[in-house]
């Protein structure tokens, strides 16, 4: 698409830094890892689940990976709160918990979502959004919620001898049941929501590489989140976010990395909802 | 007397040259084993004609045949070119189990020489038991109805004149050579079909089964082959109540070998069912198969035995498929407990007996098999729990309920979310003019990177 931009110098703006990009990285990695490890174990009557836990190796080698791909999950679990720590103690950045830059709803996300339900009827201009959007907070809550539920539960089935003795046998018929479903419930959204609100929209098709480069131009910025561009601009806080242009093997390194992880994604929605309608 | 006859014409001056002029051939008598004798392959018939129309006449005189006698002529090539059996290789005829019982024995008809014709001789004659078995087997019964493809005694025996004990290993009924012999119609799958015999090549999967590995690769006199379970001359099909392999039946054929077994199957809730005359009640073939018998360590066998289990047991196999013992067999593997693990095999017992494996009291030990650390906390675990069954299993069910409509709600909220935004976004950039703001993609020029 040629570049709708009068000016021939773009300004960009970092929307996430390395830390974040690299721990996106990790869970991405660790999910896709999780979900093509685990679907298996929930459809095992599909010829697809026998295939390939056997192309894997075997049950054994299919649960050894499924639970290094957990503790590596985990390991992002745990990075992530550190990083929150930091920002907080160390940083003493107090905006994370509450305000416009936090990932904790606001009131205004109830009212963004209603604006947007009226502009998808075609009852009102488009949300203003700030630097997250609601449908982003759901999916950060989504998968806080979601590591929480399937991590615990992984663990106390991963160690059922040890939690055996504290918890009565009947739990590990739900824990396995929450864990099952959750997964599906995960892999269901990450795959179909997820990946239409963050790269399938109109819009964005076929992806948004700001996950992998970090970089948003200053018309992105201004496009998708306003609020944030009004407020820094106000506060003459842009330049702090100040980035060069996305590097061309960045950019490279996001498409090949973004495909292969929506391949993978779209192959397993495809099979996991075939084999969920045939059960 | 046989002795005293031919000492008789021994001894007699004017046979003594008619004797010397004739082959020197063992005498085909109790009194003469054959393995007292050297092998002869060839006969040649020296002197002249008459020497043996005297020697006939003489015989005649004395009122008996001797076989050699009779192979005088029955062993010369191409005798009846149209029944080339009449012709009986001496040496065969020697080395049968019934070469010291002479021709006459059976043909009892023949009484001069040369002779008319030759009734065909009934086996019965001496074995009645046997014969009246076949009369009323599978078998006899096909043979008097006309059917031309059922084998009679020689069917399996071997031809009557080289017929050899079941103890020898030349016989086609020794124990090692039996399959090969019953195989030669029961693994043509077209004399099967045209018989109507349900399973068309019996020989093929025995052959490939532990019983005829054992015995065709092992040599292992101890493996049963067909007649261990089908019986012999008495073999009846499997719908009748008195074959071996009838289902009430069996236990007891199996058992015969396997009596290990058997003893802990009949005091079995299945056993108990089967004495009870309960049809359902599986028995050993039911989930060790018949002819295709595998060792019960294959691991396939394992996997499809919780299948067979399940053809009665519905409800178990669907609640234990939603465990991950179930789900890690699903998907092939037998690293997890299987039904039997848990259950017992032969000696499964109801779980309100209280000796089952599965009994309150023995469960954790049950568990512990598998996970040593199993305490009776960890063994209120249920491998079926069923999480539609409010009143057996209410934190399952609520938290399936739970489930269910988080899902609902998630993807009926952000299904309808999808949708609009999907359909408004295509729309608004289909109308002409400016595109909306948020579907321009931006893409920076490439000189400015």
């Amino acid at each position: 698409m040629p570049p709708t931009d009068s000016s021939n110098t773009l300004r960009y703006y970092f929307r996430f830094r390395l830390s974040h990009r690299l721990l996106h990285g990790l869970l991405m990695g660790s999910f896709l890892g999780l979900a093509a490890t685990g679907m298996p174990l929930r459809f095992p009557q599909n010829a697809w689940a026998v295939s390939f836990t056997h192309a894997v190796g075997g049950f054994r080698a299919i649960l050894f990976f499924h639970l290094t791909f957990a503790v590596l999950l985990t390991l992002c679990f745990f990075l992530h709160l550190g990083q929150i720590l930091h920002a907080a103690i160390i940083k003493k950045e107090a905006g994370i918990f509450w305000g416009p830059t936090s990932l904790v709803p606001q009131p205004k996300d109830l009212r963004d979502m209603l604006q947007h339900f009226r502009w998808f009827l075609g009852l009102g201009a488009k949300p203003r959004f700030d630097r997250f959007t609601y449908w982003e907070k759901f999916d950060y809550w989504a998968v806080f919620w979601g590591m929480a539920i399937i991590g615990t539960s992984g663990y106390m089935m991963w160690f059922s001898s040890f939690f055996g003795r504290f918890v009565p046998g009947w739990i590990f018929n739900i824990t396995l049941l929450i864990h099952a479903d959750e997964a599906l419930l995960a892999v269901w959204f990450i795959f179909a929501i997820h990946f239409f609100n963050g790269h399938l929209r109109p819009g964005n098709f076929p992806m948004d590489r700001v996950i992998f480069t970090g970089r948003l131009s200053e018309r992105e910025l201004e496009e998708k989140h306003p609020e944030e561009y009004k407020r820094r601009i106000a506060a003459g806080s842009l330049a702090e976010i100040a980035a060069d242009p996305p590097p061309d093997w960045l950019d490279t390194l996001g498409k090949i990395v973004g495909s292969a992880a929506l391949a993978i994604g779209f192959l397993l929605l495809v099979l996991t909802l075939l084999a969920f309608v045939a059960n | 007397m046989l002795l005293n006859w031919r000492q008789f014409l021994r001894d007699s001056a004017p046979c003594r040259e008619v004797l010397s002029a004739l082959p020197r051939r063992r005498w085909l008598t109790a009194a003469h084993s054959p393995l007292s004798h050297p092998r002869r392959t060839a006969l040649t018939f020296p002197g002249s004609p008459w020497l043996y129309l005297v020697a006939g006449m003489l015989l005649l005189g004395s009122g008996r045949l001797s076989a050699q006698d009779c192979l005088g002529c029955h062993s010369i090539e191409g005798l009846n070119s149209e029944r080339p059996a009449l012709t009986i290789a001496p040496e065969d005829f020697e080395n049968s189990i019934h070469a010291a019982l002479g021709c006459s024995i059976c043909h009892t008809d023949v009484v001069e020489f040369p002779h008319g014709t030759v009734e065909q001789p009934s086996c019965a004659a001496c074995h009645s038991e046997q014969v009246s078995e076949y009369e009323s087997s599978v078998h006899g019964r096909a043979k008097a109805n006309g059917d031309g493809d059922v084998p009679n005694c020689q069917g399996c025996h071997g031809p009557i004149h080289a017929l050899q004990s079941v103890s020898n290993a030349n016989s086609p009924v020794y124990h090692l050579n039996l399959p090969a012999t019953c195989g030669k119609c029961h693994g043509n799958a077209e004399l099967a079909r045209k018989h109507g015999i349900p399973i068309t090549n019996a020989y093929q999967l025995y052959m490939d089964s532990i019983h005829g590995r054992a015995v065709a690769r092992s040599g292992l006199l101890v493996a049963a082959n067909c007649s261990s379970c089908h019986g012999s001359h008495e073999i009846r099909p499997r719908n009748d109540l008195d074959s071996k392999v009838n289902r009430k039946n069996i236990a007891a054929t199996c058992g015969a070998c396997h009596a290990g077994i058997l003893a802990s199957y009949f005091p079995s809730v299945h056993g108990r069912a089967m004495q009870a005359g309960n049809l359902k009640a599986p028995v050993c073939a039911d989930c060790h198969t018949a002819h295709q018998i595998t060792r019960v360590d294959s691991e396939s066998w394992q996997l499809e035995l919780i299948q067979e289990c399940g053809t009665c047991h519905e409800e178990s196999i669907r609640t234990y498929r939603d465990t991950l013992h179930g789900q890690v067999t699903a998907l092939g593997f037998t690293r997890v407990a299987r039904c039997a693990d848990c259950h017992g095999s032969h000696e499964i017992l109801a779980t309100a007996d209280p000796q089952s494996s599965v009994s309150p009291a023995n469960r954790v030990r049950t568990c512990q098999q598998c996970h040593p650390q199993a305490t009776a906390s960890f063994a209120q675990f249920s491998p079926h729990a069923d999480p539609k069954n409010r009143e057996r299993n209410p934190g399952l069910y609520y938290t399936a309920r739970f489930m269910n409509a988080l899902m609902v709600v998630v993807f009926g909220f952000f299904g309808l979310h999808t949708i609009l935004w999907l359909v408004r976004s295509l729309l608004a950039r289909s109308r002409p003019g400016k595109p909306p703001e948020e579907e321009v993609w931006i893409q920076p020029p490439k000189e400015d990177r």
